[in-house]
């Protein structure tokens, strides 16, 4: 199973509650992902020339200040940590791939769940209740957020095996559905240097479309790619930093439902997760084709 | 739950109480003939199972497998529904007055099944009696190794229509993006024609529409059937 839920405000006076509308969406979804749940939120942009990056370490004692005094050192302002649970943000003064590089050679203990300029990444096993408790992501701002609850088929459950994927600066992905070429394609993408830390499916795909968009492909057309590269089951949702995307396999054996009103434009595994945000019951709603990319950016819709 | 003083009718707020309870009600005897059911807010499995000839309308949209195994009720959705609406129908009539999901009335073996707007894929799947009409466009792999009855579109079908068919009717009066294993255009005959207009007249929608304008799909019976002429191929 597993479920999905992306929320995108045409509204800003919705902005100080999308962390409260993305929970109950989260929470509907509990029952088709109990494994472990996930949200990426786009929020609270860092200045420019700056970049934000969320990380993870599974040690409850980790050193966060430690770590922010030698960022400083290393690149000059730091702003962190602001700690979620288990996680750390991070605003650094220098570009997003250099941070990145100093983290997994400096400190690869460590995972980093998302880095750009808003794109913040909280995952961790359990139900979505849960993930809500200990992230306070009911009290979360921002312009648009994504979130995922996993029932596990093909992996183990862990954080670094939930869901959402960063693909990339202000990246991510999260799946319902399975792959089942993706150990070749893991191996591919190895050798064009992409990273991978988990054995999972929906990892690859990931990788596969930070890998098209290194390759100068647009997200629409990285998202078109995977209709003949991916062999599997999937709907995909992919945030963006001003939107977001959905793609459903050809076959479309994975449900979706899309919903838009004045207010929003939302996606889901399922109608009850949108009946819980304010209109749903007048908004227009319909099923995304199979084989179709739908992408949202910033209030315009380009399907 | 509440019994409504002027019409009678059983009142079941699903904001506030279970789908179990619920079903539990409509399948009691005894129960009032009017059931009305409020804040359905896409929940799963609301009114399986009915056996008894009761009214039922529901204010809103509809999750999975609404008014599946239908017997004799009449059920009518204000809104749209979830994967496989009336799927395994036996008897009675539900309609969808929004759109329908996937697999609506899926191995239905009776009743009828009208749905106002649109039915994503494989609508009819495995279909064994039930009649379904669609007044907007239906999906990919609809009527999917369909066996009995009617499936009815006013608008378009997806790819694969009618693949594997046995001896269910397709009429369809828009495009069809292309024809499953075995499934071929048919004459539109008189006597389809009278079979249409009952049938539509059933769904309350006569008048609505020329059944002359409808094309008719079957199966060419040579996926299924055993064929004298290969007897050496066994």
């Amino acid at each position: 199973m597993c479920g999905i839920a992306g929320l995108y405000l045409k509204s800003e006076a919705l902005q100080s509650q999308l962390g409260h509308h993305l929970s109950g969406m989260l929470e509907q979804l509990s029952d088709r992902g109990p494994d472990s749940a996930g949200a990426a939120f786009y929020r609270d942009p860092a200045p420019a020339g700056s970049s934000k990056v969320v990380l993870y370490s599974d040690d409850p004692g980790y050193d966060w200040r430690g770590l922010a005094a030698e960022l400083g050192l290393a690149f000059g302002e730091v702003d962190g940590p602001a700690m979620r649970a288990t996680h750390a943000v991070f605003v650094v003064d220098a570009d997003a791939f250099e941070v990145e590089e100093w983290l997994n050679q400096r400190r690869p203990e460590l995972r980093v769940m998302s880095a750009g300029t808003t794109i913040e990444i909280f995952k961790q096993e359990g139900l979505p209740k849960l993930l809500i408790e200990r992230f306070a992501i009911e009290r979360l701002d921002g312009t648009h957020a994504l979130g995922h609850t996993r029932m596990a088929t093909e992996s183990r459950v862990t954080t670094q095996h939930s869901h959402p994927f960063s693909t990339g600066l202000d990246l991510c992905l999260v799946h319902n559905g399975s792959l089942s070429n993706h150990n070749r394609l893991r191996q591919k993408l190895r050798r064009e240097g992409i990273r991978f830390m988990t054995d999972n499916d929906t990892e690859v795909a990931a990788g596969y479309l930070t890998w098209r968009m290194r390759e100068g492909a647009s997200l629409e057309q990285a998202l078109e790619g995977c209709l003949d590269d991916l062999d599997g089951f999937y709907t995909f949702a992919v945030g963006t930093v001003d939107g977001f995307a959905v793609l459903r396999d050809p076959i479309a054996c994975k449900p979706a439902v899309m919903a838009e009103n004045d207010d929003w434009v939302a996606m889901a595994s399922e109608y009850r997760a949108i009946s819980v945000l304010p209109g749903a019951e007048d908004a227009e709603t319909w099923e995304p084709e199979p084989g179709r990319v739908y992408s949202w950016t910033t209030a315009r819709a380009v399907a | 739950m509440a019994t409504d003083v002027a019409t009678e009718a059983l009142v079941v707020d699903l904001a506030t109480e279970s789908v179990r309870e619920l079903n539990q009600r409509l399948h009691d005897q005894g129960v009032p003939h009017s059931v009305r059911i409020l804040n359905p807010g896409g929940k799963h499995a609301i009114a399986v199972g009915i056996d008894q000839p009761l009214e039922v309308e529901i204010a809103g949209h509809v999750g999975y497998y609404c008014a599946g195994m239908n017997k004799q009720a009449t059920v009518i959705i204000h809104g749209s529904a979830g994967t496989g609406v009336a799927e395994n129908m036996m008897s009675g009539f539900v309609h969808v007055m929004g759109d329908a999901s996937q697999s609506a009335g899926a191995t239905g073996r009776g009743g009828l099944l009208r749905i106002d707007g649109n039915a994503s894929s494989r609508c009819g799947i495995s279909m064994k009696g039930i009649d379904i009409v669609v007044r907007g466009s239906v999906g990919h792999m609809s009527a999917f190794m369909a066996q009995a009855g009617n499936l009815v579109v006013f608008g378009d079908a997806g790819d694969a229509l009618g693949d594997s068919i046995y001896e269910a009717r397709l009429f369809v009066r828009g495009s069809v993006k292309s024809l499953g294993a075995d499934c071929i255009e048919k004459p539109m005959e008189d006597k389809h024609k009278q079979a249409l207009h009952e049938l539509l007249g059933r769904a309350g929608m006569n008048g609505q529409i020329d059944v002359s304008e409808f094309r008719r799909y079957g199966s060419a019976r040579k996926l299924y059937n055993f064929h004298v002429d290969h007897a050496g191929a066994y």
